[in-house]
């Protein structure tokens, strides 16, 4: 923990998340993916929209920045775009990115900008008190679906690659180590990467969907996933209501900030 | 030595920006400020800046926001419908003080309403549009030139105060050409650097003059920005005395700067009995009427606002000192008129308005004036 402690603003804390929730545990897969890629800390940028997932920028030692709700790929392609020297992670939730956000997402998707997206994604709009979200599985109960989800949840993987991330990858806060890693690569992706982070939140989910403590909601996912490669060898019917997890899509293709500053030699050398 | 040319105000006024240093423009086509995404499209990649055509008018905002962060001076332009949906981000950057120039070009509202032609009905908008409490600096050019001049003085004004500053264009001018001659070199501020070393910056520590100073991101100062209300430092706060510190603060470094943001231009006011004061579009067939009065040997006289926001209350006290009517032409339904009601005898004011996508006739300005003139006899 040493090496990553440095990376955390201990004066920022404690953090103001519900007791059992994941986010810490998915920020602590975040602090270990960027210091395992060795990334300098003040080269580093964090880029967060609004939401409970979104104050995790606070905590974190580095430029960051806690931007308005849904809006944190913006910015984020702004920063990127203005100094691509700079490592750019953006921090969103379920509804922030895929919901008021969910244009930026897909056009970020689509340029393929050097951006790392790690979505906390709990299924639910915790900081409002448990209001269903693009990502709230059908049947299950919100305050705004008092009578069961009806709406179908995004598949916010299979969104990422339509639009055209070149990385795409999802963990869970269950699985801690293979979170880190896949995080890890997304920072190595020099493109548009996405990683559905699955968490829990017992307080605003869990509580009116029979998964009413922390450890209850970390067991489901642990018995709801299964890991791509084991996927493979499952029939559809077997794979029925589970998550695959692990890198689920990568693929090779011009990045964005590098095509500008092709234009730009482009322009520049034509006009001699 | 400077050469002559014939410009519209949109392309003069992406002038002035680019002379000032802008070096990154995002934004979404809109009539009638298409103008500038097209210019910065082609001028940006030539002089080593960034241009990047984002998927909505908030992205755009959001990308100037960030490459503002990033240490480059931006800039996004939009028009009427865009405007609106860029308020929350005009706020946001009011509140984490980060200088931009957002470019409205306004038409004709509500909503569609006429795209092609010109309205001056975003002037309260501007002032009052993105929720909560700020102060606002917005500039409205009524020529060419100063579409150039404002160009520059906005990105300075941003930099200078850490806000956003708003041009306030019309139509009329963003479209309109005229002979300008742009000089080589202009005046160019920059925001202030921290003087001190990353581990004792804060980030919204204030100088004397209420700005602190700003570091880029990637600079090796690290900080901390947020919409939420916060401290010297950044980190969020819910506290009353921080809160009304901020608050106030987003307020008083816009008051103290006043003289230094306040631009107005008069034609015959020293001794004006019948004062016009109108701005931007409007305010050029007011000049051509107030001319026409004196030829009729009315004493009437111009007062053309550049400044909008903060309002020149002391600039229209002293020019109004010996009016005993006041007309003011908006292509409006009556909007900055009932901000000069709260500093001159309101009986004085004759408020005189085009709400149907067209400028005023120089008549239709003048009729008001000699109206006034008779009764003042």
């Amino acid at each position: 923990m040493a090496s990553t402690e440095k990376y955390l603003r201990k004066t920022a804390l404690p953090h103001i998340w519900c007791p059992g929730c994941g986010n810490g545990v998915v920020l602590s897969a975040i602090v270990r993916a960027i210091d395992k890629m060795g990334l300098d800390q003040n080269k580093t940028v964090v880029v967060s929209g609004i939401g409970c997932s979104s104050r995790a920028s606070t905590y974190l030692d580095f430029n960051t920045i806690h931007t308005a709700h849904g809006r944190a790929l913006t910015f984020a392609t702004g920063i990127k775009l203005a100094n691509p020297e700079l490592n750019v992670i953006v921090i969103t939730g379920d509804g922030d990115a895929t919901a008021i956000g969910g244009n930026h997402f897909i056009h970020a998707a689509r340029r393929n900008i050097d951006l790392t997206t790690v979505i906390f994604n709990n299924s639910i709009y915790g900081m409002t008190g448990g209001q269903s979200s693009p990502a709230t599985p059908i049947n299950s109960l919100s305050t705004t679906a008092p009578y069961g989800q009806f709406e179908r949840p995004f598949d916010i993987p299979a969104l990422a690659i339509a639009s055209g991330a070149t990385y795409v990858a999802r963990g869970t806060a269950f699985h801690t180590e293979m979170l880190t890693n896949l995080i890890a690569k997304g920072i190595e992706n020099k493109g548009f990467s996405v990683i559905d982070a699955i968490t829990q939140c017992p307080i605003a989910y869990g509580r009116r969907n029979k998964l009413r403590t922390a450890s209850a909601m970390l067991k489901w996912q642990q018995d709801n996933s299964v890991r791509i490669e084991d996927s493979k060898k499952m029939s559809p019917k077997d794979l029925e209501g589970k998550m695959i997890i692990g890198e689920l899509y990568k693929s090779e293709a011009p990045e964005y900030t590098a095509l500008y500053d092709d234009l730009i030699k482009r322009v520049q050398g034509g006009s001699k | 030595m400077s050469k002559a040319r014939l410009m519209q105000g949109n392309e003069a006024c992406t002038e002035g920006l680019i002379a000032a240093g802008v070096r990154f423009y995002a934004g979404y086509p809109i009539t009638p400020s298409t103008e500038f995404a097209e210019i910065f499209a082609e001028r940006m990649p030539k002089l080593g800046g960034k241009f990047i055509q984002m998927e909505d008018e908030i992205a755009s905002i959001g990308a100037v926001c960030g490459a503002s962060l990033a240490g480059v001076k931006a800039v996004t332009a939009t028009s009427g419908p865009g405007f609106s949906l860029k308020q929350e981000l005009i706020g946001y950057a009011a509140i984490a003080e980060i200088p931009i120039v957002i470019v409205n070009v306004q038409r004709l509202g509500p909503s569609t309403g006429q795209p092609t032609s010109p309205g001056q009905a975003d002037v309260m908008q501007t002032r009052w549009g993105s929720h909560g409490d700020r102060g606002v600096i917005a500039l409205s050019p009524g020529s060419v030139e100063e579409s150039f001049e404002i160009g520059v003085k906005a990105a300075n004004f941003a930099e200078k105060y850490r806000m956003p500053v708003v041009i306030l264009l019309d139509e009329v001018i963003g479209h309109m050409r005229e002979r300008v001659e742009l000089p080589e070199q202009v005046e160019i501020v920059d925001r202030k650097g921290p003087t001190g070393p990353p581990e004792t910056f804060k980030a919204f520590c204030p100088d004397d003059d209420d700005v602190p100073p700003m570091a880029s991101f990637g600079s090796g100062y690290r900080y901390h920005v947020t919409g939420l209300i916060h401290g010297e430092t950044g980190m969020p706060s819910s506290a009353s005395d921080v809160t009304t510190k901020l608050i106030s603060r987003l307020h008083t470094k816009v008051d103290k700067a006043k003289a230094d943001i306040t631009m107005y231009t008069e034609l015959y006011t020293e001794d004006a009995e019948i004062l016009v004061v109108s701005y931007g579009g409007s305010s050029r067939p007011a000049a051509h009427a107030v001319k026409e009065a004196r030829k009729m040997g009315i004493k009437a006289g111009l007062l053309k606002l550049i400044t909008i926001w903060p309002f020149p209350d002391e600039v229209l006290i002293k020019a109004a000192k010996n009016a005993k009517k006041i007309i003011v032409p908006e292509m409006n339904y009556g909007q900055l008129v009932t901000e000069i009601e709260r500093y001159v005898d309101r009986d004085k004011i004759v408020s005189v308005n085009r709400i149907d996508g067209e400028l005023f006739l120089p008549d239709e300005i003048l009729n008001p004036i000699r109206e006034a003139a008779g009764g003042a006899k």
